[in-house]
């Protein structure tokens, strides 16, 4: 008999994932979808501008390490301008 | 983590033209997002970059070509599906894929469109539907709602649009998908699909163009039309292809997933019989 | 299927038959084409004969896709050609300034006929000659050849294809509905004596994005890396630079177009062909070429029957124009006599570069210009 349930985690034995954020500041857009999607919402616009005028993510304060390195942000940000390394813990 | 890091270069960088970076497209375009998946692809795709060739046509999306590091060719509006079959057919060994926009495939390119799949000519097709003719400013196309505003419809698009899995079901299509620039992870998992499977297939990757389309149709950017994507895309399940047709203002659903996958045998200039 | 390339020997075959089998000894390894009178035989042959030596043949749902997919495959580093008549060359024409941009080494065979428009599908015509010269929009370069006969058929098809190769341009051959339907002698002789000039191609190994546009030789011809070979080429129609990427400046399009359409007039002298019949003393000097240049042939004969000096320089080459072969004859000849069946399009070339009028003997199309005709205007350049 198949059982289709999940498998449990176990919350004492997972470890999650923690990353870097990187960022090629130049190439931002500001279109801030990076900012909307990230599901630990770890990043906020700046104040900061590019050379184009264009207000680049950072951190957002109290987040440093709430990056799970999901690549969600690299994967939806059009100008090649955002990912993320896995940090060794 | 105490900051972003600022990088210099992009992981991706060795499979685009980094050298040309920023490209063209406007801030919310999720043409960028498309080429993301379609080169995360072929990086996984087991098939060795010098053997992918793009091809594209006239249009923002079609720039593509020019950004892929990859042997590329920006060819004529409408005409890539041709020449991208002259290319296979002359040297079957390499992986062709054709990268358009919806006006440069189903307008101008529509008869190609069509015999393609018509005779499963082995080209991956992806599809990059804005709803408008973006590059040239806005106009409305073969994929834009009726009544939708451009810039030739200031009284509201008089046309009913394509549903393009529908036609190219009706085509003989063997591989008709539909994701968005969102459903990216998605995307990108069917276009390595698509390298493994011979055979015509068609990709249509919806995307936000915000100065073309959203600006005039009451969608104010790329992030409002994503999040429109993220509260009415529904993935197909047992849906009628007559019923794929999408209008972005309306309150339908907007079915995405793979519609069609058949297994008809890839296009060969001789049947198969006749070289026995 | 196994077959031979080159069927060496002598054939009674009609001209469409010739072109097909002189693309076959050329080494044509793709060919897409539609359906249109009266070239559809030559497509009807390669259906057949290009499967029995590993070639391609593929009929397009129509010209632009027919065109499109001969740049595509020439791109991949086959010789390949298609065929059609004037309103199937009118749709090729975007494609074929694309071939003329993005320098594509290809053949578009125009086996003319009564034109314009629907015309006359079934009988001759020589009025597509200044659409193969100017028909896409630009300043670009061509060449193109205008067959007399069968057997020119075949022999300038090869050439076609080598011009094309070595001056990666796309090349026309005009022929017409007469020598394409004609049946007539053919010598196709053995394969190590058909000439072949290959393609320039990269000097080095692949090492990182190679420039598909960098004319260093004097012929400003650049090397071609075909797809496919590891060398990361991008060919775009936009105006490029050197490496092929679009450059949107006014610097950068003035030099690329005049390469274009130097590089071509640079290769004149290796390309052009002409024919001198009684030239050598003639003061009435008759130009001609294609069907049209039998009657001419015939009726500079008869001339010279009456103790008229009368000659014939036939232009196999129609593009670039043999102006030098033309301003040569200027020397000693008096008068000038343009015979084509269309209403004056190559007299122009020949007025320009004589700088003196010319006779016109025209047709529209739809029949041989009889040599009676030629002979009267000789007549009265003569009297």
């Amino acid at each position: 008999m198949k059982a289709f349930g999940r498998t449990p985690v176990n919350l004492n034995a997972a470890r999650f994932p923690r990353g870097q954020v990187y960022l090629l500041p130049q190439r931002c857009k500001g279109c801030r979808i990076c900012i909307q999607f990230c599901p630990q919402d770890v990043l906020q616009e700046s104040h900061s501008a590019n050379a184009k005028g264009y207000h680049y993510p950072e951190i957002a304060p109290g987040k440093e390490n709430a990056c799970i390195h999901c690549g969600f942000c690299a994967l939806i940000c059009p100008e090649f301008a955002i990912y993320t390394l896995e940090v060794e813990t | 983590m105490t900051a972003a890091i600022v990088a210099e270069a992009h992981p991706l960088d060795a499979i685009i033209r980094a050298d040309r970076m920023p490209h063209i497209w406007c801030p919310g375009c999720g043409i960028g997002i498309a080429m993301r998946c379609y080169a995360q692809a072929i990086l996984e795709s087991g098939i060795s970059t010098e053997r992918h060739i793009v091809v594209s046509g006239i249009g923002c999306s079609g720039r593509v070509a020019g950004y892929m590091a990859l042997d590329s060719y920006h060819t004529t509006h409408g005409r890539a599906i041709p020449f991208a079959t002259g290319m296979k057919l002359a040297n079957p060994d390499l992986m062709v894929t054709v990268f358009s926009g919806d006006g440069d495939l189903a307008a101008i390119g529509g008869n190609h469109l069509i015999h393609a799949a018509r005779r499963n000519v082995d080209i991956k097709v992806i599809c990059v539907n804005n709803f408008n003719y973006g590059m040239t400013g806005g106009q409305f196309g073969p994929t834009t709602p009726i009544g939708a505003r451009a810039t030739t419809a200031p009284y509201g698009n008089p046309e009913q649009p394509f549903n393009l899995p529908s036609l190219l079901a009706a085509a003989g299509a063997n591989y008709v998908s539909r994701w968005t620039t969102l459903h990216a992870r998605q995307a990108k998992q069917d276009i390595l699909t698509a390298f493994g499977k011979p055979g015509f297939a068609f990709i249509e990757i919806l995307s936000p163009c915000p100065v073309g389309f959203g600006k005039s149709n009451g969608i104010d950017d790329g992030l409002e039309e994503m999040e429109l994507y993220r509260a009415r895309c529904v993935i197909a399940d047992g849906v009628s292809h007559e019923d794929l047709g999408i209008d972005l203002r309306s309150d339908r659903p907007i079915y995405i997933g793979n519609f069609i996958n058949r297994n008809l045998p890839p296009y060969q200039p001789i049947p198969p019989e006749a070289l026995a | 299927m196994k077959g031979q390339r080159v069927l060496t020997g002598t054939h009674f075959m009609s001209g469409d038959h010739a072109c097909a089998e002189g693309a076959l000894a050329a080494g044509c390894g793709f060919f897409a084409g539609y359906p249109i009178t009266p070239s559809t035989e030559i497509a009807e042959l390669l259906a057949r004969r290009m499967p029995e030596v590993a070639g391609v043949f593929v009929q397009m749902e129509d010209e632009l896709g027919s065109m499109a997919a001969v740049l595509g495959a020439s791109l991949a580093g086959a010789r390949s050609m298609t065929a059609t008549s004037g309103p199937g060359l009118s749709l090729m024409l975007e494609n074929i300034g694309l071939g003329a941009m993005l320098e594509v080494p290809c053949v578009v065979v125009d086996v003319q006929r009564g034109s314009p428009s629907t015309g006359l599908p079934t009988m001759a015509g020589q009025s597509d000659v200044m659409q193969a010269r100017w028909g896409s929009h630009g300043d670009y370069g061509i060449v193109a050849y205008a067959p007399s006969s069968p057997q020119e058929m075949f022999d300038l098809t090869i050439l076609a294809f080598n011009a094309a190769d070595r001056y990666r341009v796309p090349v026309l051959l005009l022929a017409d509905e007469v020598v394409g339907h004609m049946v007539e002698r053919v010598v196709i002789p053995p394969p190590d004596d058909l000439p072949r000039w290959e393609r320039k191609r990269p000097a080095h190994p692949p090492n990182g994005p190679f420039s598909s546009f960098l004319a260093e030789d004097d012929d400003l011809v650049p090397p071609l890396a075909h797809a496919g070979e590891g060398y990361c080429v991008h060919f775009t129609g936009l105006t490029h630079d050197e490496r092929g990427y679009p450059d949107m400046s006014a610097e950068t399009h003035h030099r690329l177009v005049t390469r274009l359409v130097e590089k071509v007039r640079r290769s004149a002298e290796q390309v052009t062909r002409t024919e001198a019949y009684h030239l050598d003393d003639a003061e009435i000097a008759v130009i001609s070429y294609g069907c049209t240049a039998r009657s001419a042939r015939r009726a500079v004969r008869e001339a010279r029957e009456r103790g008229i000096r009368a000659g014939l320089l036939r232009l196999i080459s129609l593009w670039p124009f043999p102006a030098a072969q033309v301003r040569e004859l200027a020397h000693h000849a008096r008068s000038f006599i343009v015979a084509e069946m269309n209403l004056g399009q190559m007299i122009r070339e020949v007025e320009r570069h004589t700088q003196c009028p010319a006779r016109g003997v025209f047709h529209a199309g739809g029949a041989m210009i009889p040599p009676e005709a030629i002979f009267e205007a000789i007549q009265e350049a003569a009297s």
